[in-house]
């Protein structure tokens, strides 16, 4: 395992939520865009150690800040270099959230607002055309959060109509990527201009 | 809208999970402060729908909307098998996953609801791969097993999990042919079939439930390849939900770590009163409900 050490490390918290599916886009996007990663389930802060970046599924962010609470994981999850959250991931990462339950707690890495459930029950999910820097992708709304960049260095990624729907973030050598919707089921882009950062 | 997708994909946000079953506001809140992913709204738990008797029916919609209006979190509903109004008027309360459940009494002794005629997802349980491919035939865009609901055993459970698992590895190496007769057998498309053993696992998520009543038995569930669980009475019959609901969350997290595992079992206190299944009637048997 000479070639490992130098391998990019990358965690996916898989407490709960979505944890297969970015697997497989990772392992995907890693094979397109021939960055070798090798990809850690993180459940433990000892998991949390030394990795390059995470991925925060999607799931239950009240679920998700439970338990990364019960592990102790915020303080090492706050220092990692690069951080990817779809859905529920984007509200972990979100600098001020609407529809916090009380007491519920985050990340706020980013300058961004998240929504919570702002399209409504789940009759409000839906698939859409969504224009991004990456061109055209099918995206896949589940429960989703709205988000929205504050201030200029949070740069829209994607867009539904008028809204954005992805964003992304450098803050100094730190890279934040957020997306309200799945890209880990439709698309390996955003998974592989993460694997770039 | 309502695309198998957008039905499917909910579940996949479910994964490594606990629904609970909740009664009322109170309990609801309580289970989303302990980490469930979703809630189910019902009249009554199954050990006391068991103890009751009578005709179990859908929840009264003023209960449904009092969870929904008391947590963030996905509320699902029960309605009887084949009772499509029941399933109507729950779309129409806007919960986020009807299941079409053999814990309430069967309305329809010949057809499950069409699922497929819904934006709302469907979860249906089952006992054997066929039970679970006729479901997802008819349009459920999630699978349990049935177990043995309101028992707090999970024998039943067990063997519907290790049943399903079987019955798919052993598709494994079968030529078109025996996978035609299979599906001929089980009485669904050949297709789904050809994608169960392509896949080497169901093509929808698949939570345990009927009977969990403990961080070990969650745990169990998950080893043997569920992707969550559903708790019914296991949290609120027992003599300390709060504390039992956030170590069943924290079993289901981690649960092929026997130390957590351990350390989320300490002290509990008594679970749920249990049944042995074997002494229980034909007709007391809610898992042989449905077809």
């Amino acid at each position: 395992m000479a070639g490992a050490e130098r391998m990019k490390r990358i965690g996916v918290l898989s407490l709960q939520g979505g944890v297969e599916e970015h697997i497989n886009a990772l392992l995907s996007a890693s094979a397109k865009c021939a960055i070798p990663a090798q990809i850690v389930e993180v459940r433990t802060q000892e998991d949390a150690e030394g990795l390059d970046g995470i991925i925060l599924p999607g799931g239950e962010s009240t679920a998700i800040s439970r338990l990364m609470e019960r592990e102790n994981l915020f303080p090492s999850v706050l220092k990692i270099r690069k951080i990817f959250g779809t859905c529920a991931g984007a509200i972990m990462l979100a600098r001020k959230v609407e529809g916090a339950v009380i007491g519920q707690r985050f990340l706020s890495l980013m300058d961004i607002a998240a929504s919570r459930n702002a399209y409504g029950s789940q009759l409000s999910s839906f698939e859409a055309r969504l224009t991004t820097v990456f061109g055209t992708i099918n995206g896949v709304f589940i429960r989703a959060p709205k988000i929205t960049p504050m201030g200029k260095d949070c740069q829209p990624m994607a867009f539904h109509g008028e809204e954005v729907v992805a964003a992304y973030q450098k803050k100094g050598d730190r890279h934040f990527l957020a997306t309200s919707f799945h890209p880990e089921l439709t698309t390996t882009k955003f998974h592989e201009f993460f694997l770039k950062l | 809208m309502g695309t198998f997708a957008v039905k499917a994909g909910l579940a996949q946000m479910l994964k490594g999970g606990v629904i609970m079953d909740v009664i009322n506001a109170e309990q609801a809140k309580l289970a989303e402060d302990a980490g469930a992913v979703a809630v189910m709204a019902l009249e009554a738990v199954p050990a006391d729908i068991r103890r009751l008797g009578g005709v179990a029916r859908m929840s009264d919609p003023r209960r449904i909307k009092e969870i929904r209006a008391a947590v963030s979190i996905p509320v699902m509903a029960k309605c009887r098998i084949g009772h499509f109004v029941e399933a109507q008027v729950l779309e129409s309360l806007k919960v986020d996953y009807i299941d079409e459940s053999e814990v309430l009494t069967v309305a329809d002794a010949q057809h499950h609801i069409d699922k497929w005629a819904f934006s709302v997802p469907f979860v249906c349980g089952c006992r054997d791969l066929g039970e679970a491919l006729r479901r997802i035939s008819e349009g459920a865009a999630m699978i349990r097993t049935k177990g043995e609901a309101g028992t707090g055993n999970i024998i039943e459970a067990v063997r519907h999990i290790r049943t399903v698992n079987e019955e798919i590895a052993g598709l494994k190496g079968m030529g078109k042919k025996e996978i035609a007769q299979s599906a001929h057998d089980m009485r669904v498309p050949v297709s789904l079939v050809e994608k169960v053993a392509e896949l080497g696992r169901l093509p929808v998520v698949n939570f345990a439930a009927g009977g969990i009543a403990t961080p070990a038995d969650a745990a169990l569930c998950m080893q043997l390849g569920c992707d969550g669980v559903f708790v019914g009475s296991g949290i609120f019959k027992s003599s300390d939900p709060e504390r039992r609901a956030l170590s069943i969350v924290d079993a289901v997290a981690h649960y092929d770590e026997p130390g957590k595992i351990a350390a989320a079992s300490e002290g509990l206190g008594k679970p749920m009163d249990s049944l042995d299944v074997n002494t229980l009637a034909p007709e007391q048997r809610l898992s042989k409900r449905g077809i």
